[in-house]
């Protein structure tokens, strides 16, 4: 087995979407399960959000996006997490997100989408289970 | 631990402010109550019972629902629509880049055109939004702040140009910048320039546009970062002192301003209470007009009536069987009616998924109809009065208002603590514990942690923003450069600039740079030259 290492977060407010309390309170959840979090503080570009994640070395990226633009933002970010190699990263999606869109940003390729209201324990157990540092079976292209 | 009385089991409840809640209140729990200090008649100090003698009597409460789609067209359509079905009163959506002050073409705005509302970049689309509507036939209320001085001049030329005195035009803009820096994110320039330009609109209004509420100092945003239902209203009232203060500095008089001061609140959301939301207003009546009389020394009536407007708050809406939230915001809507609401908003039952559909806003609005025509809720002003209970509550939620604003003060004031990021931390935390505590169950959200379905029921029909929005609103902006005089902009433009360098009152030099079709992405990068833009505090 390999040894287990801290799990890296960074939460992004991506676009100009300024209700940040739903990542407030994941960022306090994840702490409290052991993860070392970092927040990106609001109106970030995608650009950014990936040095940040590049630069911090961080194993899960999780966007929260309340206004309704989380297709467009998904796009750019998957293309960019490509083209800067960062392949590795699990990343999520929170936030105001109906549920057609849902199957499109797991086609796009984000990894993990919550909802609003979604529970926080499912969020901790689906990053546990799925980060490359946090070991235990990837359900990633389920 | 559940106590036993005699063969009972009572089930142990502590109210929001901490206090064991007893079975029934009676004589005892209201020792030398004076109806006349206490009390008074509706209409009369302390306006504990309601700013008005006869209320819904004389005049139902304005129902509002929140609109504003897409585009400024299909913004028009909706408001068309609403009028038609008996709506009173119109609600204008912003999307985000018109409220921090992007035009659509500007980096970083891309993915928000034209998403939580209509996009404005130039007056012509605001006279696109009001095409059709006469106004001074309705009153319109705009939820913009860091903006709000550039859309209430825009408003005031669209009624110029409909040959509407704006000494006529009526509405509420809400122009309360500080709670964006706590809760909702929509600021541009630090706190001090954006007290300043808040100040410049209550100042402008008073003098020009009279019946307009220049100000709606919203609590409700602050209740869904986390806020209790106390601290919602305290906090509002925290934030409204600084507005004020910063008028009277100009040498107004408080009579002159007071009246100018409405306050949107919330009702409903994950802390709700029916009696407690009930009681916190009217104590929040009663301390805003002994504050206003003793504190700033107002005689005028209008000065010492705190009037709100109420948010049925989505906070407490739930994903999970999202039908029964019709069922929660009509008790939401009975609360606030209950409270002596001037006007209501109320939360649509799709709307944890995306923008209400043309059903959902429909179906609020139904409630709202429902409670004023088929219930009887309306007929007798605050029927609640005397209740030994509700008035106990009132008396504490007075004193817990008072106890909340006195410790911001002693801590150096709402301002500093927005500045260092300390109330956003202690608001985060809360909504923090309330979460845990609806994950442990220890909450009760009907569908989500109780009485749950196994299928669920997610397949609603949700309102989809048209994706060609961002084309068309792009064509209309590059028409709109195309078609200007561009020297007669930059010396609008500059003139402003001058105008901000001097700290005059603002208002007056928005309406050049308007005309010559200036943007609003143009007009806020002129003033962030002079004011600077503000830096996000550590909150977690």
């Amino acid at each position: 087995m390999e040894t287990k290492k801290t799990i890296r977060v960074l939460i992004a407010k991506i676009g100009l979407d300024g209700h940040d309390v739903g990542a407030k309170v994941l960022i306090f959840w994840l702490r409290d399960e052991g993860m070392e979090v970092i927040y990106t503080g609001l109106r970030q570009s995608v650009e950014q959000v990936v040095e940040v994640a590049l630069q911090e070395t961080v194993d899960v990226i999780g966007v929260s996006i309340l206004s309704g633009s989380h297709l467009s933002i998904a796009q750019k970010l998957i293309n960019r997490i490509r083209e800067r190699e960062l392949d590795g990263v699990l990343v999520l999606f929170g936030g105001t997100i109906p549920k057609d869109d849902i199957r499109a940003l797991k086609e796009m390729g984000i990894h993990g989408v919550f909802p609003s209201h979604s529970k926080l324990a499912e969020i901790s157990a689906f990053i546990k289970r799925n980060v490359r540092y946090g070991g235990g079976e990837d359900e990633r292209n389920r | 631990m559940a106590k036993k009385t005699g063969e009972a089991e009572v089930r142990p409840v502590v109210s929001i402010l901490g206090t064991p809640v007893k079975c029934f209140y009676g004589p005892e729990d209201l020792p030398d109550f004076d109806y006349k200090e206490k009390l008074n008649d509706p209409g009369e100090y302390p306006f504990t019972r309601g700013v008005y003698s006869t209320m819904y009597r004389s005049s139902m409460w304005t129902m509002r629902q929140y609109s504003g789609q897409s585009t400024s067209d299909s913004t028009n359509e909706r408001f068309k629509y609403l009028l038609k079905n008996g709506q009173t009163g119109l609600s204008l959506a912003f999307d985000l880049p018109t409220q921090i002050g992007l035009d659509s073409d500007m980096p970083l705005a891309e993915d928000d055109v034209g998403k939580l509302g209509v996009a404005v970049d130039s007056l012509e689309d605001f006279e696109r939004i009001f095409d059709g509507i006469a106004l001074d036939q309705i009153s319109t209320s705009f939820t913009i702040n860091a903006t709000a001085p550039i859309i209430l001049a825009m408003y005031v030329l669209v009624a110029q140009k409909q040959g509407v005195d704006p000494k006529k035009l009526r509405g509420t803009i809400q122009n309360d910048i500080l709670k964006e820096y706590i809760a909702r994110g929509t600021w541009i320039f630090p706190p001090e320039p954006s007290i300043k330009l808040v100040g410049d609109l209550v100042e402008y209004c008073n003098k020009e546009i009279p019946r307009f509420n220049a100000i709606s100092v919203s609590g409700t945003h602050i209740l869904e970062y986390g806020a209790n239902t106390v601290q919602a209203v305290a906090l509002a009232i925290s934030i409204a002192e600084v507005y004020i203060r910063e008028v009277l500095k100009r040498g107004s008089h408080i009579d002159e301003i007071a009246p100018l001061f409405s306050f949107h609140l919330p009702i409903g959301g994950r802390d709700f209470n029916f009696f407690e939301d009930i009681a916190r207003l009217r104590g929040a009546r009663r301390y805003w007009a002994k504050l206003m009389k003793e504190k700033y020394g107002a005689q005028d009536k209008r000065s010492l009536q705190f009037r709100f407007s109420t948010g049925g708050m989505g906070g407490g809406l739930t994903a999970e069987q999202p039908l029964n939230n019709i069922a929660r915001a009509s008790i939401y809507a009975m609360a606030a009616v209950f409270s002596g609401t001037r006007s209501l908003n109320l939360a649509c039952f799709d709307e944890v998924y995306a923008i209400p559909s043309d059903l959902a806003i429909r179906t609020s609005l139904r409630v709202q109809q429902i409670l004023a025509n088929e219930t009887g809720v309306a007929d007798v002003v605050d029927p609640l009065g005397g209740s030994y209970y509700v008035e106990k509550l009132t008396d504490e939620m007075e004193a817990k208002i008072g106890e909340i604003i006195g410790k911001i003060e002693s801590d150096g004031g709402i301002v500093k603590l927005i500045e260092s990021g300390a109330i956003q931390r202690e608001l985060a935390r809360q909504s923090y514990a309330i979460q845990k505590r609806i994950s442990s169950g220890e909450k009760v959200l009907v569908g989500v942690n109780k009485f749950k379905v196994k299928e669920e029921e997610r397949d609603l029909e949700v309102y989809k923003t048209d994706p060609e929005t961002i084309n068309r609103q792009l064509q209309r902006l590059k028409a709109v450069k195309e078609n200007r005089d561009q020297g007669n902009v930059e010396s609008a433009l500059q003139q402003l600039e001058s105008a901000a360098g001097r700290g005059d009152n603002l208002i007056p030099y928005l309406f050049e740079p308007l005309r010559e079709k200036a943007t609003v992405g143009e007009i806020i990068d002129t003033l962030k030259k002079v004011y600077g833009t503000f830096k996000e505090p550590t909150t977690v």
